[in-house]
């Protein structure tokens, strides 16, 4: 700090030390998540814009928070790591809605089977049409077709087909923020009412993030996007690389 | 078979009586169900994560009535009602990698806003029109 500024005031130097002292905590990763995701809330509800989206909101504060004072994202994990252990169990307890709509499960079997399956298919050629499109190169593209199935499935399916995993990551993440902000306006737009198709079509564009926010929306709707996080993540494995060799076998008959 | 499988686990559980520890109970149920799935999923070598056999796992159990969601509702709830939560130190993480996306930043993110959109318009549509079409034959 002193190196950058010239004049460095006494007070700053001892702001910096207990900064460290903060930062180097575990508590500190767990405050400053709590503490954004209450602003985020905080906003949402006076704003009730979509794109101001309490997840969003807490992401971005914390992003601006560790920029602004320095702070690699490492020390913000020593406490961070714990929120991310709920994941796990959370995606068990998915289960449990799923169950108390099993009758309109059984009713509408066919019609989510056929819906998620169409859907990954169509979902993963138009990954590797658009990638194309915008001139990504193979290595780039492999890794974005798994990018609407949940993260652990979405490395194996990556690292099976020679992508990049940070890359999968990433677009994983991303897409499941865009889909928990824009999915209910997304189904608006395309005049989606019915609330298994609301839930089928989030869980299957956007895993277990899109899955937040269907149980915000509803039970019906939570439970089936819950449902299609598993189902579209199967059929994804099998899918994926049938899909991706034969767009490369087509790309290379019209070469 | 399942019923006798329910009495001898609920008797088990049902000496270890009190509401305090209702809680580590439920917690036990399905952080126990979770490890399980970890353990199939890694010695079976299934491209199949954990947490989703985790998920079938339970979900089996809860049809055969071996578990009731009575036995897990607290944390269940807690769970569920604070998923988006979960999610920041995911989200907080894209700055590590930052970096490797630079030069193919807005590409990206071009694509995943355009399929997101395909995906759930595609799906949407496809599971409205089926049901709709089943609930009119039906009727």
């Amino acid at each position: 700090m002193s190196i950058i500024f010239f004049h460095v005031p006494k007070y700053i130097e001892v702001k910096v030390k207990y900064l460290e002292i903060l930062t180097n905590n575990i508590l500190f990763g767990l405050v400053i998540s709590l503490a954004a995701f209450e602003i985020g809330i905080f906003i949402n509800r006076k704003t009730r814009i979509p794109i101001l989206n309490p997840l969003l909101i807490a992401i971005a504060l914390v992003m601006c928070f560790l920029f602004a004072f320095h702070i690699d994202f490492d020390t913000y994990n020593k406490g961070g790591q714990f929120i991310n252990m709920f994941l796990g169990p959370s995606t068990v307890v998915l289960a449990v809605p799923l169950y108390k709509q099993l009758d309109l499960l059984k009713k509408n079997a066919k019609a989510i089977l056929t819906g998620i399956f169409v859907g990954s298919v169509i979902g993963i050629l138009s990954i590797i049409g658009i990638s194309y499109l915008v001139g990504l190169d193979s290595s780039i593209i492999k890794s974005l077709v798994p990018k609407s199935v949940t993260t652990p499935i979405g490395i194996s399916i990556s690292s099976q087909l020679g992508g990049l995993v940070p890359i999968t990551v990433l677009s994983i993440i991303v897409t499941g923020i865009i889909g928990a902000v824009f999915g209910p306006t997304i189904c608006k737009v395309f005049k989606i009412k019915d609330k298994v198709a609301v839930g089928v079509s989030i869980g299957t564009a956007a895993h277990a993030v899109g899955t937040s926010k269907a149980l915000e929306l509803g039970e019906i709707e939570g439970a089936m996007s819950s449902l299609s996080i598993g189902i579209a993540g199967i059929m994804t494995v099998i899918i994926a690389p049938v899909a991706y060799n034969s767009a490369v076998f087509i790309y290379h008959m019209i070469k | 078979m399942a019923q006798g499988i329910r009495i001898l686990f609920f008797r088990c559980l049902s000496n270890w009586r009190g509401t305090k520890v209702k809680l580590f109970r439920e917690a036990l149920i399905i952080l126990g169900i979770y490890l399980l799935g970890e353990l199939l999923s890694k010695s079976l070598n299934l491209p199949i994560p954990g947490n989703i056999l985790g998920m079938i796992i339970l979900f089996i159990l809860l049809c055969t009535k071996v578990i009731k969601v009575d036995n897990i509702s607290t944390v269940t709830s807690f769970l569920l009602d604070h998923l988006s939560f979960f999610f920041i130190p995911a989200g907080v993480g894209l700055m590590a990698s930052i970096g490797i996306i630079k030069s193919t930043w807005w590409q990206l993110l071009v694509v995943c806003i355009s399929t997101t959109v395909i995906i759930i318009g595609v799906t949407g549509m496809i599971v409205q029109a089926i049901s709709r079409s089943t609930k009119k034959k039906n009727i």
